[in-house]
């Protein structure tokens, strides 16, 4: 609470430093009118006033941010430093724990119960420091306030380039702002690198990669008892479910794609477009929940009566739900490319005599082959990283097997299932997530790029 | 309409030369004719075909969901008159803080007279009240009574005498929530054909709540607490939403303040600052992976960045939010980038050439009118960030949350989280319809959101 009463007080301080700024400069400014000398006022009040708003805040929230950083940890190393000597050589969660309860009872949350000496005075010692990098901050960030203030006060004046200074602090916060899309990526390769190389010391690479069984048993202490962790089973779950996805999805989005495109009169088009396009943004766990409870034992009453044993929750179940939600990634794309290829290449065709069917499946479609693989591409990206339909309706059975009618299990069920709760992170039962998720990261990375490229070199050539 | 026309000026033409030898051909031109016309018809009935199914897949999908969903709204409830019984709660007067105690002391008193007050058996009121509607009740068959009334409805007469002592003797008509197997009961989603081992409720209890029901001291009434409790386990008939949506709402709150300035500012820096050259390519391409990778991923890397490193609380509305932002970013980046390219580049140079500075063209003149654009595709992505699971089942907000978050720090879950936990449910026949009540609330506020794009898209849309 105490560092959200800072910022606001640095908040108000950037209003009246803004205000300070403002009205000096509006003042050379009037008097360099009184002498009819306008043309020597570089900036306008309201930039001198932004600059001076900048320097006299920036600084103390890079400070604030600094100390919320480092000082619980350095209050945290005083702490131990004066702990009796047994306890200051525990080391993790142990310390960690001590630590905790000697916080709260600096903060009066402890009521009750006996307390040692040595935890009296250590919260006594904890409350004092705690106090002293509290008032340090304070202490500091006013200073940053008063300094900048009062420096960036003293330099305003009609010469002073101070719009050129704002737009260059803009330029950086957008710098900075783009620089986040790339930190996310980096963080995402780095953080699951770091794991899964964790993971791969616990068990081996080929044994994760060629392993054809799944079973990762219970995370025990000590790990005396490890499981099998062979990606297989799942990869090919994964694979047949997507397939059949896609099986579903490609003729009834392409088909529709071409229906919209090159015969539906626009009033229908314009309306049944979005319409389909809603099947998209509709949240996968509805997908999921609608597998499960409808369309699952729909198919399996459709198996009962043609003699076949498809279970409720099948590979098919999660495949024709995925392939619903995928239509419209399929059609509207295909829609687009559709399109964009060029009129002269259906009139070419028409002149000739084909039938409007002969020249979109001979020169249209052809044409228009590669943007529509790239879609179909960008189609099985989504069905291979789709997590809701096949948690709640692929029937999560990790087993070999390429029966579409059986149970399976996937990759992104399997990492639901193994960081669940309180994982601390350390077996390799939580671990195997990372690889999984690393897995499935680079097989989704290579169909985008692929995706994009075909894509991209697709609207090239027709542009 | 082009082909046809062709088609017939070709069968005219041979017509007119009327040849024999050309007879031949021309009944081979007619025939294949014929057969082309035909595929052509075949080929259009297919496509009109796959737009119909897609339409009526949709269809079929809300039609599913609402006439699951939309009964759960109505809740089984009694009608009675509870009649606070100063025999049955006997407890001391509300204690009242004296002039010269400090509040702790006041504190400790008050929570003392709270927990005598939990002792009070407040059951005994309801059990009194419905007794006498019942036809030859039999004091052996009190305990079925509670059977009929879901557990929370003690705790909410206890929260009113809390509140109101005072109504200690008086008498109310007040509305309590039957227990989730009578509303199964009496709104038929249970076999009533099923043997007595099978049913969930004891016989006498079904035949009670037929009774009372026919009576209409059970009614079926619109009822709050699916949008004003939180989840429950012990009281399956007065679970709502009301956590997972404050939790979803502080997520989406951070999303709006954390994912548009950022995604807007990146895209502005990309599309009008940065130079051409290798690195915005590679930021390009990135971000456009970025936006296809699989939520999960972004799930993963909240537990290992926020929750592992960062020593942030599991479960908690500020993680969540953060996760989704990075998930949003993407999506608000390709939308704005591609409002600002749809801003024609006279703008600019006008702009430029009345001698303003880059960063004033961009700010004052090119991005006034890419606000509706922006706006619509950050709607679009709040929208997707509010409906996403996967990624928040991974930074533990699939844990069973009995209460409405105070702050982003608290433990939460968010309103697709709990669709996922109720489908889950022992008891089926009651959470199946709740679940689907639950996904109607969630597509309504989406479908609102979507709404409000199309609406500003349509209001504010500038065509060059």
């Amino acid at each position: 609470m105490s560092n959200l009463f800072v910022i606001a007080v640095l908040l108000a301080v950037m209003t009246l430093a803004y205000q300070l700024g403002m009205a000096k400069s509006s003042k050379q400014a009037s008097r360099l009118a009184r002498e009819k000398n306008t043309q020597a006022m570089h900036s306008r009040p309201h930039h001198h006033g932004a600059l001076v708003a900048f320097w006299a805040t920036a600084p103390a929230f890079a400070l604030l941010l600094l100390w919320s950083w480092f000082s619980p940890w350095l209050v945290n190393q005083l702490v131990i430093a004066q702990l009796p000597e047994h306890l200051a050589q525990l080391s993790g969660n142990e310390l960690n724990a001590i630590l905790r309860r000697i916080s709260n009872i600096a903060n009066d949350f402890v009521s009750g119960g006996v307390l040692a000496d040595w935890e009296i005075a250590a919260a006594q010692y904890y409350r004092e420091v705690e106090q002293i990098s509290r008032a340090l901050m304070v202490a500091l960030v006013s200073g940053a306030v008063a300094l900048g203030l009062f420096l960036s006060y003293r330099r305003v004046n009609p010469q002073l380039r101070a719009r050129n200074a704002m737009e260059k602090v803009i330029k950086a916060v957008l710098i900075a702002s783009s620089t986040v899309a790339i930190l996310t990526t980096i963080g995402i390769v780095l953080s699951m690198v770091g794991e899964t190389l964790r993971f791969f010391s616990f068990v081996s690479p080929m044994d994760f990669f060629f392993g054809t069984t799944w079973n990762p048993r219970f995370s025990t202490v000590g790990g005396g008892d490890q499981g099998e962790f062979g990606l297989l089973p799942l990869l090919v779950g994964t694979l047949l479910v997507a397939s059949v996805a896609l099986i579903v999805a490609i003729p009834l989005g392409l088909l529709s794609a071409i229906y919209l495109a090159e015969y539906a009169p626009p009033k229908f088009r314009s309306a049944a477009k979005p319409i389909i396009e809603i099947l998209a943004g509709i949240p996968t766990i509805v997908y999921g929940f609608f597998a499960l409870v409808t369309v699952g034992p729909f198919l399996a009453s459709m198996g009962d009566t043609f003699g076949l044993d498809i279970r409720a929750t099948s590979a098919l179940t999660a495949g024709v739900v995925m392939g619903i939600m995928i239509i419209p990634f399929i059609s509207s794309l295909s829609d687009d490319i559709l399109t964009q290829v060029p009129k002269a290449l259906r009139d070419g065709s028409l002149g000739l005599g084909a039938t409007k069917s002969e020249t979109i499946r001979k020169v249209v479609l052809p044409a228009a082959l590669p943007g529509i693989s790239g879609a179909v591409l960008l189609a099985a990206s989504r069905a291979v990283g789709e997590t809701m339909i096949v948690v709640l309706a692929a029937g999560n059975s990790p087993v070999l097997t390429a029966n579409p009618f059986e149970a399976v299990s996937t990759m992104t069920v399997t990492i639901v299932n193994q960081l669940t709760g309180d994982n601390d992170f350390s077996s390799p039962q939580s671990l195997v997530a990372f690889a999984l998720g690393l897995t499935l990261f680079s097989i989704t990375l290579v169909l985008n790029i692929v995706a994009l490229l075909i894509v991209r070199r697709f609207r090239e050539q027709y542009d | 309409m082009n082909q046809q026309k062709n088609a017939t000026q070709a069968e005219s033409t041979t017509g007119a030369s009327g040849m024999a030898a050309q007879s031949d051909v021309q009944a081979k031109v007619t025939a294949s004719l014929k057969r082309r016309r035909r595929k052509e018809k075949i080929f259009r009935g297919v496509g009109l075909g796959s737009v119909l199914i897609s339409l009526t897949l949709v269809l079929i999908l809300f039609i599913n969901i609402f006439s699951k969903g939309v009964p759960a709204f109505w809740q089984t409830s009694f009608e009675m008159d509870i009649y606070f019984d100063p025999a049955v709660i006997t407890i001391a007067d509300k204690p009242e803080q004296q002039p010269g105690e400090t509040f702790a002391d006041f504190d400790d008193r008050l929570q003392a007279w709270e927990t005598e007050l939990g002792f009070v058996n407040f059951n005994r009121l309801m059990t009194d009240a419905v007794a006498p509607l019942l036809p030859d009740f039999e004091r052996s068959q009190t305990r079925f009574i509670m059977q009929m009334i879901t557990s929370g409805e003690a705790h909410a007469l206890r929260n009113m005498v809390m509140e109101d002592p005072s109504i200690i003797g008086e008498t109310k008509t007040l509305r309590l929530l039957t227990s989730a197997n009578v509303d199964v009961w009496l709104k038929g989603n249970i076999d009533r054909d099923l043997p007595d081992s099978r049913q969930q409720l004891p016989a006498v209890v079904r035949d009670w709540a037929d009774y009372l029901y026919a009576e209409g001291h059970i009614q079926n009434r619109f009822s709050t607490a699916l949008f004003m409790n939180p989840d429950s386990r012990s009281s399956l008939a007065s679970a709502g939403l009301a956590g997972a949506f404050i939790g979803s709402f502080y997520m989406m709150l951070i999303v709006i303040f954390l994912a548009i300035p950022m995604g807007v500012a990146a895209a502005i820096y990309l599309e009008e600052f940065a130079p051409k050259n290798k690195i915005t390519d590679v930021i390009e391409v990135n971000i456009n992976n970025l936006a296809a990778v699989p939520s999960i991923i972004f799930g993963l890397l909240g537990a290992a960045v926020f929750i592992n490193w960062f020593n942030l609380p599991m479960s908690a509305p500020v993680v969540g939010g953060l996760v989704l932002s990075l998930m949003t970013l993407p999506t608000v980046i390709i939308a704005t980038r591609a409002t600002l390219r749809a801003v024609p580049p006279s703008i600019r140079s006008g702009a430029l050439g009345l001698g303003a500075s880059k960063t004033q063209t961009v700010f004052h003149h090119v991005l006034p009118l890419a606000i509706p654009g922006i706006l619509t595709g950050s709607i679009l992505g709040v929208a997707q960030a509010l409906g996403e699971t996967a990624p928040l089942l991974l930074i533990g907000m699939k844990s069973f949350v009995a209460s409405i978050p105070e702050t982003p720090f608290d433990q939460s879950t968010a309103l697709p989280v709990q669709i996922y936990l109720w489908q889950g449910n022992e008891l089926r026949n009651f959470f199946e319809a709740r679940t689907s009540a639950a996904i109607i609330v969630l597509l309504m506020l989406m479908m609102t959101l979507n709404g409000i794009a199309i609406w500003l898209r349509k209001k504010l849309e500038v065509r060059w």
